[in-house]
């Protein structure tokens, strides 16, 4: 008797299904880009390697500093806009009833069209002559065009995704609102508050959860968005509506400079991580700890 | 601090037809100023219902509410003045201690330096003097509980403090201690408390008077001896008590009693109807007895449970089964045995449709 315990490895098996998943959708694309951002790539034959070149190339590179800087503030502008406005919404909807499951509906229909024919929608709705709020606005006098004017196209670039996305932060908000127990009202009913006091102090710290899930995905995937000002802009007018994906196709796909665009690639996926990490803990210590030199006074 | 009086009936539904429609049924009740209360029954039977319309939450479906005779069944809970502390303990998460007890009266907007004072003696009150810096959500459920009757007591002028079954989150060693401070509470503050729960030993041991209620509606209202002694209702003797009153259904026929198969005499100054009618005895009273005692029924011994103060037999008569308990002191039979056991004596009371007779 060696062991009282039996050896089995039979579980490696178990694992293997992630590993090859894992593997095949995210280490080996990785890698490849990895191998690409190291060398000077002319053919499988024909490559050079330049170490931390690349890097230092896209680092200098001005235009990418200035769609990083366009895309801080297009995120931004999305948090700023989609967040109290997805709050307003949920609080806004029927609790319950046929009402309640209605709104649901219509509310998360513009979340089942795909990117590219919001992108469509978009362009013949902002068309000055035949679109419904390009006419508009040119009959009430605004001069508007967001393929002429880089502020209009940029202002266009925003309510799409407002009107894409909202609807998401509604939904969330709207299941951390349910999830409050009626209690919470009831006693707040009898301490005397005031509307804004129950959201003050029950439902906003009550949707801190769902509210911090919503900022994450919104500011990810509004930091990546790609297809929608593709397909309404192109970028432009000039590169006022190119955010750092368009910035980076260019290169890789357009300029097939797959170098440097492979050296950003793994900058980019850096800046995403490192901002996701500082608003998550930033958010989680909001509203948990302890206020600051407590019990001392 | 109030009186507070009911007459009314609630339903859920828009156009209750039948009783079992109705949460409460038509009731009328008196709640005396300064009064301990406790409503006992089990769950559905609509002591909620009753507390959320006494506090506000809810306006009942017919009837009124009456607060020293003004009548405040249109009003808001905050229109009323009232304190409801609930089965979960209600606080607000990101505000410390001090902010959560604050909070009723902040909505008041009752000047800050009053304020402080207040919050000051409720916690002092309820020791929770040394916490008041702290964030109300890292504390544990008894005193996230406290802050909840707090945030009631702090308003001075409040006209009655409900309770919801508050203890039922909280551990078994500290509802001892919470239990005697809100009796505590009660007699330096002289404040109305109404008090829901479904444990019969916490309703006894809190309140002046207790009004058990089954189905919607309030079988008696009484103090835990009155309960105890002469309950009005079967369901009182059967829910008040561990174990349950004994219930042996009887027949009266020419001044004897007979329970199954068997004569029982009847004392002369008992003024029973002839027919048939329950018999009623707690196990507290019956005792073992000689054989062949008029007042005595044989039993086989099915169970004789010893725990601890005393032993929990069952006796078997015919069909019925009977409890008693016994003082270890004395010789306990053992399974099997067979034995007399009193049932007739000044502590039986006797039911017909499930009501007390007087007698």
């Amino acid at each position: 008797m060696l062991s009282s315990k039996p050896v089995n490895q039979k579980a490696w098996w178990l694992v293997l299904p992630v590993v090859i998943c894992v593997a095949f959708s995210a280490v080996l694309p990785l890698m490849t880009v990895v191998n690409y951002s190291l060398q000077d790539i002319f053919s499988p034959e024909r490559r050079v390697f330049v170490g931390t070149e690349w890097f230092a190339l896209v680092m200098r590179d001005d235009e990418l500093h200035a769609a990083l800087w366009r895309q801080l503030g297009f995120s931004l502008a999305v948090l700023t806009v989609e967040i109290p406005l997805g709050i307003m919404l949920a609080l806004a909807m029927p609790a319950k009833g046929w009402k309640a499951s209605a709104v649901l509906v219509m509310v998360a229909l513009s979340l089942l069209i795909p990117w590219n024919v919001v992108g469509t929608i978009w362009q013949i709705y902002g068309r000055a002559d035949i679109g419904l709020l390009g006419a508009m606005l040119q009959k009430m006098g605004f001069d508007y065009s967001y393929t002429g004017n880089a502020t209009h196209a940029w202002l266009t670039v925003l309510s799409m995704d407002v009107w894409h996305w909202t609807p998401l932060v509604a939904l969330l908000c709207f299941a951390g609102l349910r999830s409050i127990p009626a209690a919470y009202y009831q006693a707040a009913r009898i301490d005397g508050a005031s509307k804004f006091a129950i959201f003050r102090y029950i439902q906003l710290p009550k949707m801190r959860g769902v509210l911090m899930i919503a900022v994450l995905l919104r500011f990810m995937d509004s930091f990546m968005i790609y297809t929608e000002p593709f397909v309404l802009t192109g970028g432009g007018p000039g590169n006022s509506t190119t955010f750092l994906s368009q910035y980076l196709t260019q290169k890789a796909v357009g300029q097939f400079d797959l170098g440097p665009a492979a050296a950003f690639s793994l900058i980019y996926f850096l800046i995403i991580l490192l901002l996701c990490f500082i608003l998550y803990n930033w958010m989680q210590r909001v509203g948990t700890t302890d206020k600051e030199g407590a019990g001392h006074e | 601090m109030a009186r507070i009086d009911l007459d009314l009936a609630h339903s859920y539904q828009a156009n209750p037809q039948q009783d079992e429609d109705y949460a409460l049924l038509p009731m009328k009740m008196s709640f005396a100023d300064g009064g301990a209360y406790a409503l006992l029954g089990p769950s559905g039977c609509g002591k909620t219902t009753m507390l959320n319309i006494m506090s506000g939450l809810l306006a009942p479906s017919r009837g009124s509410v009456e607060f020293d005779g003004r009548n405040v069944t249109q009003l808001s809970p905050q229109q009323r003045n009232i304190a409801q502390v609930f089965q979960f303990p209600v606080i607000y998460d990101t505000m410390t201690v001090a902010d959560n007890l604050a909070f009723p009266l902040r909505n008041r907007k009752m000047p800050g330096d009053q304020i402080r004072k207040r919050v000051a003696e409720i916690a002092e009150m309820l020791e929770l003097s040394g916490q008041l810096d702290q964030r109300a959500a890292n504390l544990a459920a008894d005193a996230k509980q406290k802050i909840s009757l707090g945030r009631g007591l702090v308003r001075h002028d409040v006209s009655a403090v409900l309770f919801d079954e508050p203890l039922t989150v909280i551990d078994p060693h500290l509802k001892w201690q919470l239990r005697r401070k809100l009796k505590q509470i009660h007699l330096e503050l002289k404040l109305t408390l109404i008090y829901v729960t479904h444990d019969q030993v916490e309703a006894l041991t809190f309140a002046d008077q207790v009004m058990v209620m089954t189905r919607g509606r309030s079988v008696q209202v009484g103090s835990a001896e009155e309960l105890f002694e002469r309950p009005q209702h079967t369901f009182v003797g059967n829910f008040i008590g561990s174990p349950g009153m004994n219930f042996l259904p009887a027949r009266v026929h020419e001044r004897a009693l007979l329970v199954a198969e068997h004569r029982l005499g009847l004392s002369r100054d008992l003024a029973l109807p002839e027919g048939e009618l329950k018999l009623g005895i707690r196990p507290e009273y019956v005792a073992l007895s000689a054989a062949d005692d008029p007042t005595a029924l044989p039993v086989k011994v099915t169970q004789a449970l010893d725990i601890g103060t005393h032993v929990l037999l069952t006796g078997q008569c015919g069909d019925l089964a009977i409890k008693a308990r016994l003082r270890p002191d004395q010789e306990i039979p053992r399974c099997g045995d067979r034995v007399w056991l009193g049932v007739l004596g000044s502590h039986t009371c006797f039911y017909k449709n499930e009501e007390l007779l007087p007698c």
